[in-house]
């Protein structure tokens, strides 16, 4: 649905050149929702811009659909070898729905004429608008707002209307830009599953950028993590929250679950950590669709190793479970070696936090 | 009433058709002076925010030609202005006096005040929303006149106030050079013959006038914030 190419962007600025974009190629799959998660200033932003062209790339290729691949030469948008009207670069737009952590609604407009916006000036007959707006209305259950200005809606509401707005003329894409970024816990639930909703009821494929990764776990299906303007990592979102490979990626998903919290919590909380000799502090992060408990119970009574439990997390991503148990294991040495490489056959990854196996080493 | 001035005000008294002439004829300057200086005015602003650097159409010749046409015009004081536009208004309208000689040194007067005023409006409106604009295929004309004018309309209404009062204020100085109406009426019956009750007249007059237009103005930029002026009701058929 949409393919990237060897994305390029640099901003010059007056304290020097920044690389927003660093090569950057993806491909989004037609129906999926993808996630650009990254911190501020790693190029996400840029990154979701250039598929509209709200920002031109230096360099690289943008395929959207069935259409004819957008070159970008020298910040220049070409297709077929020539330069690409306004005319074209609007009706591009006009395929790919956008909305904002900010909202961006026209504040002098009605929620009706706000989302009527789109509709407008296209050629469209006023009944025909109409009619749309009302559905879209329904769509995002906001019916009795139509003759209301924005600033009397909430924060959740206010998206709704950015939402029906960037959906009126039928887009098979949406772009969100940090979306729910403004919105309080429950706004940011309605709004994540509403884009679910339409993912799933209209195939819309989406394509969401974030810094938190609770949104991405939430709704997507594929995760590209972006650092210093480049995709560090990609996979299925269950890959990179079971097994993250890169660093950044490894804190992403340390932030949005309780084990990888364990870090600071050993920070703060020394007396919850400390080992005795010949103990170790390890995580164990449940790979596959295993049932953690049985094959703990089965690990200790076959190797006499003891695990006594400090924290366990899980949950469901994409229906499929994803857990892990942070713990003091101990037993005799021998036991322990065999008790870990007995974890490791049953797909359970297990990671050493704290190691009191080596006399006068109690540090992490 | 006709008793309470001819005892207050004995000399405005006498020379009340002369006082409603240069009313009449200030009025006039001010409206079609205003009028112009409007359009010309928002054009140019319009103009400096889409031509700027970053500007949703980028152009900075256009940008810098109107910017240094309106920064020669505003450093020049308005009472310079009038006597130095005197040939070029002989030439483009054939008097330099009277209503119909103050009106294009009005505008040079106005315009470059109202540009700059309605340059730093447009600049209010945010960014995010011509980007969302642009998202949803705008071109230029529609981000224009369906996202700067329609979102900026309460600050356009505030500066254009501002505008009109400091307008008014330039045609009674243009009415020291020959162009009649209230400014000529208050120094030459008023100031020159000593007559300081038309004086006073003239000044509760202005005061009246700038005191409507102010709440009008006021009104009218509250009654169009983050809202429209007339809203249809839409209601589901």
């Amino acid at each position: 649905m949409i393919e990237v190419r060897h994305l390029n962007k640099t901003f010059h600025l007056k304290s020097g050149d920044v690389t927003a974009l660093d090569d950057v190629s993806f491909k989004v799959e037609k129906g999926s929702v993808f996630g650009v998660i990254g911190y501020s200033g790693a190029g996400k932003s840029t990154l979701v811009r250039c598929l509209n062209l709200l920002e031109y790339p230096d360099s690289g290729e943008i395929r959207i659909g069935d259409g004819k691949a957008v070159v970008l030469r020298d910040g220049q948008a070409t297709i077929d070898g020539r330069k690409m009207t306004g005319r074209e670069q609007s009706a591009m737009r006009r395929g790919i729905g956008m909305i904002f952590q900010q909202f961006n609604l026209l504040d002098r407009l009605t929620v009706f004429d706000n989302i009527a916006y789109p509709l407008q000036h296209t050629g469209r007959n006023r009944k025909e608008i109409e009619k749309r707006v009302w559905e879209l209305l329904e769509l995002v259950a906001l019916t009795d707002k139509a003759n209301v200005f924005p600033s009397q809606l909430s924060g959740g509401q206010k998206q709704r209307v950015a939402i029906a707005r960037a959906l009126a003329a039928n887009p098979p894409i949406l772009l969100s830009d940090e979306a729910t970024s403004a919105l309080d816990p429950e706004a940011t639930e309605s709004i994540l599953s509403l884009l679910k909703e339409l993912n799933r009821k209209l195939g819309i494929t989406i394509v969401l950028i974030t810094h938190e990764m609770a949104v991405v776990k939430r709704i997507a299906d594929r995760v590209a993590v972006m650092e210093d303007g480049r995709i560090v990592e990609e996979g299925n979102v269950y890959d990179i929250f079971s097994n993250p490979k890169a660093e950044i990626s490894k804190r992403f998903v340390a932030s949005s679950s309780l084990l990888g919290k364990m870090d600071s919590l050993i920070r703060e909380n020394a007396e919850l950590a400390e080992i005795r000799e010949g103990e170790m502090l390890v995580r164990l992060v449940f790979e596959k669709e295993c049932v953690g408990e049985h094959v703990l119970t089965s690990a200790a009574k076959e190797t006499g190793i003891d695990l006594n439990l400090l924290l366990a997390d899980a949950e469901y991503l994409q229906g499929r479970p994803l857990g892990g148990i942070v713990g003091i294991l101990s037993g005799a040495p021998e036991s322990v070696e065999k008790g870990m490489a007995y974890l490791q056959e049953h797909h359970v990854r297990c990671e050493v936090i704290r190691d009191g196996r080596v006399p006068q080493n109690g540090g992490a | 009433m006709e008793e309470f001035l001819k005892t207050a005000a004995p000399n405005l008294w006498t020379y009340r058709d002369k006082f409603l002439k240069s009313f009449s004829a200030t009025f006039e300057m001010f409206w079609k002076a205003g009028l112009i200086a409007f359009a010309i005015g928002l054009l140019f602003g319009v103009l400096l925010v889409a031509t700027k650097k970053e500007g949703i159409r980028q152009n900075l010749m256009v940008y810098q030609v109107v910017n240094a046409v309106v920064n020669v015009f505003r450093s020049i004081p308005f009472i310079i202005l009038l006597i130095f536009l005197i040939p070029l208004t002989r030439a483009v309208v054939g008097t330099a006096i009277n209503v119909k000689g103050a009106i294009l040194p009005l505008v040079f007067g106005a315009v470059p005040f109202y540009t700059r005023q309605v340059e730093v409006a447009l600049s209010g409106v945010d960014a995010g929303k011509i980007e969302a604009a642009r998202s949803m295929g705008s071109g230029t004309a529609g981000l224009i006149f369906r996202v700067y004018l329609r979102e900026a309309v309460p600050d356009l209404i505030r500066v254009t106030t501002v505008t009109a009062i400091s307008l008014i204020g330039l045609t009674t100085m243009a009415g020291a050079v020959g162009a009649g109406g209230i400014g000529s009426f208050a120094i030459n019956y008023g100031q020159n013959q000593n007559h300081p009750d038309i004086v006073n007249a003239c000044v509760i007059i202005l005061l009246l006038v700038t005191f409507l237009l102010q709440s009008l103005g006021n009104l009218l930029a509250r009654r169009t914030f983050n809202r429209a002026l007339f809203v249809r009701n839409r209601v589901k058929s």
